[in-house]
């Protein structure tokens, strides 16, 4: 038979995929009529930290998209620990980009945290104290507790990310997806981030986060899928992140001494 | 108060009153979701939807015609939406063909059929006639109490109000779902919330609202409440749930305001008639919506991203 | 009749609307089309519903000066300047205020709406008396058109034209790029305004013909169905023109001849006819053409895929891509592959052996940003480029049976 002779020969059982607590099969999504990811496999490993690297365009976030249903694939399906998506919502917490939302809206930090204990009050569900108080804990996690009742338009692009980590934080999951967290917060917020995701970790959660920033790839995570519209690569940092696989996925972008630097850094 | 103001203005402040709040109440959301100039759209075609359900059943009676105007109403909605996708068109350009063509057959329509035994004509459709809402059978405020009386009262009083009373009930129960959707459409999807859906059924209770408001009040007032209370109550306060609250004081503001300048009003400056009510009712509204612009507290933006 | 309207046929007056409305729509299509390339086309909507109040106080202003209350260019005048603060209005509500374009827009087009309505209804009680006949200027009429006001909208939308000459270039650029247009030294605020002061132009001069409403329809409608045909913004105002004066021309002719069928309204139908024509069969952007180029380009993913995974040996999951691999004669109802889709499945793997090399070697860069799983590799590199990739490959160790 044959066999492609570049993937990294990791290969899932089915046994891994059911365990895994994200698993994707054969999944193409697509903008128009060029495929932004086509016909990748991800089994993402139970307690990860796992990085979704990849160029710009790569279709990083795409992948993220469609793992949470929010674009619709054109082909593929998505298993959340062996179930289908719909029956396990509740076990997934989102932390979309920043600029996807419209920050002038009129409502305050608290309030966004509230959202993500929805599944839990419901549709006419009273909100409770504990409920508030659970909002203000995870509020208290990220640093942004004194914020709680500022009107969400008032903070700077760190701390609106932190309060969309609390949002997730609050909807108590077992799988953390993250859509380029890091992305334009300062040095402190970024700190405060990976803090609190390294706490999940240890939590015995499962976090997954679309990463642009190379050079952190190691200091922070564990595992790495990389992508460039296919899978590259996939699995621990050591085996997966490496100067091939940075060259085949990156190509021309970049520069031969950025990849020397990078694996001076891993070694 | 003379013994008049129960028979003559009560009803059509009333009226006039809970048309704006129905109106307002959906357009808290639609202008979060910049979809303000969707009221403008539905408040275009229900004219079409009138004309229609009145050459399909051949009568002028009140039900067929509000079903009319609702089908128009949320095939507008549907057209829209199609246009814009399957033409890859912006979402303003598509709402402009789609409302420009349906009102502009609705009026051909109008013209070329014979619907001159009937009081059915675009004026109408824009002022609607808020002043001849009159309750003749009332002599005063003991009449409230009166059931012969009470039975008299202008149909367009009890269809208001229960429209008011749905409007608010749908906010009310599907608030929660409301209010995330607006906010992060793509988190609500991944809890699980149907958004498209959503969606649609806010509109689908715009529609509804301006149907039945139109049908008391003419469009101008539909368009004006749907935008210019809830806009108003933006420049107020940087939390929802108060901003629905002050939309729904300023449209009864406007409502009131715009009833008593256009009945009095013109006496005061020593004139005889009364001018239009519908159409003084949305310049109060705009009057508000500038004052609110000139001196609200929360008028300037604050969600531009600062950056870092 | 209708033949002999479209002929010009029907006498001077009528021939004389049917220029003036044909003027009207290239006049109207030309300007939308600036409009809604700029991604403001609702903004028309606004600065016609801001035209009443001005058409009402211009009516009382010139009957109180003693003048006949319904001298066109007085009322025209009127409805301009009332246009001219609406704009201001949006423009302050935007600059100054949270509000979206989309919310002052729909603020403003009712408030003044409304206060002309308010304007009208003093005007019917007014001492004077005087039936006005203002309500025209809502949906428009030609019947019992002045020929001096025939000449004034032939004349107009002339005017608007040239216009519309001098300033393309300048208008073009911003639409395209605002930013571009800037940074090359153009005044972005200025050719905006100007490109507000067409709109009004076009406005005030359909009043008459097609009325306030619709004018928005005019404006908005033939430059949206021209983007249909045309990627080029100048090909974009140049068709939108056509088909605006083409709705123009047809629909005065036709009310011209038909009883009882208003003029405003039958042109914006005939416009919508185009526009639904466009949308439908237009080459390239229109649903038709992009229905069939999305079922063909479903039909490469999957069959792709499909053969990807037959090369692999991996199981299908999608029941379509099984389909379409059996009904290619490539795979069995199985999903084991036939002799046919084994070559091909073979070609395939082949062809993303030589897109990996591609990506990764630097000297490729340009080429492998075109890789999408779809591409075929002939399509971006010469054969002597492939045979050097299928050197680098060496054949043992690349595809071993």
């Amino acid at each position: 038979m044959l066999e492609l002779a570049s993937t990294d020969g990791h290969v899932a059982s089915d046994t891994a995929r059911a365990q895994s607590p994200l698993a994707v099969r054969g999944m193409t999504v697509s903008y128009g009529e060029k495929p932004a990811v086509f016909s990748v496999d991800m089994t993402v490993k139970a307690g990860s930290m796992t990085a979704i690297i990849g160029p710009n365009g790569a279709g990083k976030s795409t992948l993220l998209k469609a793992c949470l249903g929010i674009v619709k694939p054109l082909s593929g399906q998505v298993e959340v620990m062996g179930r289908p998506l719909a029956e396990m919502r509740a076990k997934i917490a989102y932390v979309p980009q920043r600029a996807s939302v419209d920050w002038d809206f009129p409502t305050r930090v608290i309030d966004v945290v509230l959202m993500g204990l929805y599944r839990e009050v419901g549709l006419l569900g009273r909100l409770r104290g504990a409920h508030i108080d659970r909002a203000r804990a995870c509020l208290d996690r990220v640093g942004m507790v004194a914020f709680a009742d500022r009107q969400i338009g008032q903070l700077s692009g760190g701390q609106q990310q932190r309060v969309f980590l609390a949002r997730a934080l609050a909807q108590e999951a077992d799988l953390y997806l993250l859509d380029e967290p890091f992305a334009g917060v300062d040095a402190a917020t970024e700190k405060a981030i990976i803090a609190v995701l390294k706490s999940l970790k240890a939590e015995g959660k499962t976090v997954v986060a679309v990463h642009h920033d190379l050079a952190t790839v190691g200091d922070y995570f564990d595992h790495v899928f990389m992508i460039n519209v296919r899978r590259i690569a996939e699995g621990p940092v050591a085996t997966a992140f490496t100067a091939e696989t940075l060259q085949e996925a990156y190509g021309g972008r970049l520069a031969a001494a950025q990849v020397d630097q990078i694996s001076a850094a891993l070694a | 108060m003379g013994a008049e103001f129960v028979p003559l203005s009560l009803p059509p402040i009333l009226i006039g009153t809970f048309a704006a709040i129905a109106c307002a109440l959906p357009g808290n959301f639609l202008l979060l979701r910049r979809q303000a100039l969707i009221g403008d759209a539905i408040s275009h075609v229900v004219l079409p939807g009138i004309v229609a359900a009145f050459l399909v059943t051949g009568t002028i009676s009140t039900g067929p015609m509000l079903i009319g105007a609702m089908v128009a109403a949320v095939l507008t909605v549907i057209l829209i939406e199609l246009v814009r996708r399957l033409g890859n068109i912006e979402p303003g350009a598509a709402m402009g063909v789609v409302f420009t063509a349906m009102f502009a057959g609705g009026v051909l329509l109008l013209e070329l059929s014979d619907t001159s035994s009937v009081h059915l004509d675009v004026q109408h459709a824009l002022y609607g006639n808020l002043e001849s809402l009159i309750w003749l059978d009332a002599t005063g405020w003991g009449s409230l109490l009166d059931a012969q009386a009470l039975r008299y009262l202008p149909v367009e009083l009890p269809r208001i109000a229960i429209t008011l009373v749905a409007v608010a009930l749908f906010m009310a129960v599907l608030w929660r779902p409301l209010k995330i959707s607006t906010f992060d459409e793509g988190f609500a999807r991944t809890l699980g919330l149907p958004t498209g859906l959503i969606g649609l059924s806010l509109v689908t209770v715009a529609a509804l609202a301006a149907v039945a408001a139109f049908d008391a009040v003419g469009s101008i007032i539909v368009i004006a409440m749907f935008i210019c209370p809830p806009a108003a109550a933006r420049m107020m306060t940087n939390r929802l749930e108060r901003q629905v609250a002050w939309s729904v004081l300023f449209a009864t503001l406007s409502a009131v305001l715009g009833y008593v300048l256009a009945g009095y009003g013109p006496l005061w400056l020593g004139g005889q008639d009364a001018v239009s009510a519908a159409g003084m009712i949305a310049t109060v509204s705009g009057v508000i919506l500038g004052i609110a612009a000139l001196y609200g507290p929360c008028r300037s933006r604050t969600g531009a991203p600062e950056g870092a | 009749m209708v033949i002999d309207a479209l002929l010009l046929q029907l006498g001077y007056n009528a021939t004389l609307v049917a220029v003036g409305a044909m003027l009207l729509g290239v006049a109207a299509g030309m300007t939308g089309s600036f409009l809604y390339l700029r991604k403001r086309a609702l903004v028309s909507d606004a600065i016609s519903h801001a035209t009443l109040p001005g058409v009402g106080l211009a009516f009382i202003v010139m009957v109180a000066l003693g003048a006949d209350g319904r001298n066109l260019p007085g009322l025209l005048l009127g409805s301009a300047l009332s246009a001219w603060a609406g704009l201001l209005c949006l423009g302050w509500l935007v600059r100054r205020t949270r509000l979206a374009e989309d919310a002052a827009i729909g603020a403003v087009l009712s408030v003044f709406f409304g206060f002309g309505i308010v304007l009208l209804t003093v005007i019917q009680t007014m001492s004077s008396g005087r039936q006005a006949g203002l309500e025209n200027f809502l949906l428009g009429s030609t019947a019992g058109m002045l020929r001096m006001d025939a000449l004034v909208i032939a004349g107009g939308g002339a005017l608007i034209l040239l216009a519309i000459f001098i300033l393309r270039r300048p208008m073009l650029e911003v639409a395209f790029d605002p930013e571009y247009a800037a940074a090359r030294g153009l005044n972005v605020d200025r050719v905006d305004l100007a490109m507000m002061g067409l709109v009004m132009a076009v406005t005030v001069v359909g009043l008459k013909i097609v009325g306030l409403i619709l004018i928005v329809a005019l404006l908005i409608i033939p430059s949206v169905a021209a983007r249909f045909w045309t990627d080029r913004a100048d090909h974009v105002v140049l068709i939108g023109g056509i088909l605006g004066g083409l709705a123009g021309y047809t629909g005065a002719a036709i009310s011209a001849a038909v009883p009882n069928v208003p003029t405003g309204p039958i042109i914006v139908l005939i416009a919508f006819g185009l526009f639904a024509l466009s949308l439908l069969f237009a080459p390239g952007r229109g649903v038709m053409a992009a229905l069939v180029r999305h079922l063909r380009f479903q039909h490469r993913v999957h069959l792709r895929q499909g053969l990807l995974a037959l090369a692999q040996a991996q199981q299908i999951y999608e029941p379509r891509t099984l389909r379409l691999l059996r009904r290619a004669g490539l795979a069995r109802p199985d999903g084991v592959a036939t002799e046919a889709g084994r070559a091909r499945a073979a070609r395939a793997l082949r062809d993303e052996k030589r897109w990996e090399i591609v990506r990764t070697d630097p000297a490729h860069e340009a080429a492998a940003a075109f890789y999408d799983g779809l591409t075929d590799i002939d399509a971006v590199l010469t054969r002597d480029q492939i045979a050097e990739i299928d050197r680098r490959i060496g054949s043992p160790q690349g595809v071993s049976a």
